[in-house]
């Protein structure tokens, strides 16, 4: 199985993005997802970063691909999407709209954002030119495995999601303005202070989910620690590993070294918390009753 | 042209109430998890669509079967049928969100009109367009992240028609594109047609407050006296930093009664009434003043008195998106 690297979900400072990158031009991954996600107003403070990343990891011989934006409403938006199709690079849709500016018969990846969850979507996103579908987090095993089938006869390879803090939800408002009384027009960039997201607890203390302006993630880390052994024999291509702010570089080499077989899932999984600084883990959405579930041992 | 009221029904019944008391157009959903309100003792069998239909049809008014659920891998069969069944019982549309099941309805069944659910979340002219040249898709439902100047840039941009909520649930996150009902239950509106479900509902009582628990979490507490509002996640009251409060959402519904003479201003073809869940005489109510409204606006009067406070969820109501700074 392969390691993929996903589009930084964050808003960081331009030297923390482009650092990140640098560093993982010599990480055991095989390919990585750069460019914005989220939310289109981050993009202009690290916009110059992308072009340089690009190239260390292409020159350091990473396949490397460009994000498309989650969710693509205003003029600007669109028109930064069409200029995506222009850019000579593999492009990842995360919202549809992107393919509806592809060159006719390109090659692209479907993101995690889009919504595939059977096989008469794979073969349609197969005849439009998809070659790479990461699936959408909340699938459970017995889908990932059809799609996975299915994919094989298409000539599609599929990934699924392997690491990091799950998207659960985009929206038109941006949750960190609303928490400081702003609105979205004038944020004044009130998720960047949380470089993996605002921790969000019940009023009776209980972690549950993570603010990122107008993305709403799991506070818990995804993790597919206990699964390799399952994703790989049903086939799945790769696995996709999610940027964090601490630990991520050692966080890729750990998975690395547990598809190779030199650790184990209990030592991953262990070291993963170490490497983080205490983040929680779940894989429930996989295997589990619900999303929030961890099937490894309570930390 | 007087806009379109589209009405939910999730009975038969109250798909008659609602044709009865004007609705133009009808939506609901066969009874299992191909529509987006699968919830126990709602929706229709294959006969009662049939008879639903008829009984619409005889009355001038249109039926739409909104089949919106992402279907599972490897049992795709049953929304295939549910497109075909649809189209047997007489359909004025089917409404639909997953792209597979767009090419096999465009493939298979060129001759149902197609719509575009709002849990395909088309939010630009660009995707929208594209549909409407991938699968012929004739209207699409708008998802509730628009305002009405970006509603109106769009029916610029389009010729393909467009509905918006006007009255009801209202979703704050972009509609088919939440999992967080299944990160906290299982249970998911893209796969399994509910959110927040009623079966991962507790009412804890406890020193005095009453805690409404969704699969666990807590997700608001009252006071042991006060009215404990039905847990839907997203109106949830948490913390972050050092804030507790309604973090994405109050426990709000949508009411846009009075933008509909902007909707109509923007080139809004049809306006739609959340709530399959909804009572007969709830429907029935909503659409006479919805009918009422549109028409007054068609003939250039003003809008009749607000009516519809008292049907609103918990008696507060928003605009939600509609208004810029709702983001």
């Amino acid at each position: 199985m392969e390691l993929t690297v996903g589009p930084n979900q964050f808003f960081w400072k331009a030297e923390e993005w482009g650092a990140l990158y640098q560093d993982l031009a010599t990480a055991p991954v095989e390919r990585l997802v750069l460019g914005e996600l989220v939310c289109s107003k981050r993009l202009p403070f690290y916009q110059n970063a992308i072009l340089p990343a690009l190239e260390t990891l292409v020159d350091a011989g990473k396949e490397v691909l460009l994000t498309s934006l989650a969710l693509v409403t205003l003029k600007r938006e669109r028109k930064m999407t069409a200029e995506l199709a222009e850019a000579g690079v593999e492009v990842e849709i995360n919202d549809l709209t992107a393919l509806a500016h592809l060159p006719e018969g390109a090659r692209f990846a479907v993101g995690p954002l889009v919504n595939v969850y059977n096989e008469g979507t794979l073969a349609w996103l197969a005849t439009k030119g998809a070659k790479r579908v990461c699936l959408p987090p909340e699938l459970p095993l017995a889908s990932v495995e059809t799609l996975v089938r299915a994919g094989q006869e298409m000539g599609l390879a599929v990934e699924v999601w392997g690491h990091g803090r799950v998207p659960l939800a985009i929206s038109g408002r941006c949750y960190h303005a609303r928490l400081h009384g702003r609105i979205k027009d004038n944020c004044l960039f009130a998720c960047e202070d949380d470089p993996d997201g605002l921790e969000v607890d019940t009023t009776d203390g209980k972690p549950f989910l993570s603010m990122n302006g107008v993305q709403t993630l799991s506070d818990s880390c995804a993790s597919m620690a206990y699964q390799i052994e399952t994703l790989r024999d049903i086939g799945v291509s790769a696995l996709r590993l999610s940027p964090q702010s601490v630990g991520f570089v050692e966080t890729c080499g750990l998975y690395r070294r547990r598809l190779n077989g030199e650790i184990d899932a209990d030592t991953l999984s262990d070291e993963l918390v170490k490497v983080s600084g205490g983040m929680r883990l779940s894989d429930g959405f996989l295997t589990g009753e619900r999303g929030a579930d961890w099937s490894g041992k309570a930390a | 042209m007087v806009m379109e009221i589209v009405c939910p029904a999730g009975t038969p019944a109250a798909l008659r109430a609602a044709v009865k008391a004007g609705a133009h157009t009808i939506y609901c959903g066969f009874a299992d998890e191909t529509n987006a309100r699968n919830f126990p003792g709602l929706n229709f069998s294959r006969a009662e669509m049939a008879e639903g239909i008829a009984f619409a049809h005889a009355r001038g008014a249109k039926v739409l079967v909104a089949i919106n659920t992402y279907p599972r891998a490897g049992d795709e069969s049953l929304w295939h049928a549910a497109v075909a069944d649809a189209e047997t019982a007489g359909a004025d549309a089917v409404i639909l969100a997953d792209l597979g099941l767009l090419a096999y309805a465009a493939g298979n069944h060129p001759n149902l009109r197609r719509h575009l659910s709002v849990q395909a979340a088309a939010a630009n002219a660009d995707i929208i367009n594209f549909y409407g040249a991938e699968f012929g898709v004739k209207r699409v439902v708008l998802p509730r992240v628009l305002s009405v100047p970006e509603i109106a840039a769009i029916n610029k941009e389009t010729e393909i028609e467009t509905e918006v909520f006007v009255f009801g649930g209202l979703c704050v996150m972009a509609e088919g594109r939440c999992s967080l009902s299944s990160y906290a239950t299982g249970l998911s509106p893209n796969m399994n047609g509910v959110c927040s479900p009623a079966s991962h509902v507790d009412y804890v009582e406890d020193a005095g407050a009453l805690s409404a628990k969704l699969g666990g979490y807590t997700i608001h507490a009252v006071g042991a006296d006060e009215p404990a509002p039905y847990p839907t996640l997203c109106k949830g009251c948490f913390t972050a930093g050092e804030k507790t409060a309604h973090l994405f959402e109050d426990p709000v519904s949508l009411n846009a009664e009075h933008l509909i003479p902007q909707l109509a201003k923007a080139g809004v073809t049809a306006l739609k009434i959340e709530g399959r869940q909804r009572s007969r005489s709830y429907v029935a109510q909503v659409v006479k003043n919805f009918r009422a409204a549109v028409e007054a606006v068609d003939q250039g009067r003003a809008l009749p008195e607000g009516m519809l406070a008292r049907l609103s969820e918990g008696q507060a109501v928003t605009t939600g998106a509609y208004k810029k700074t709702w983001r």
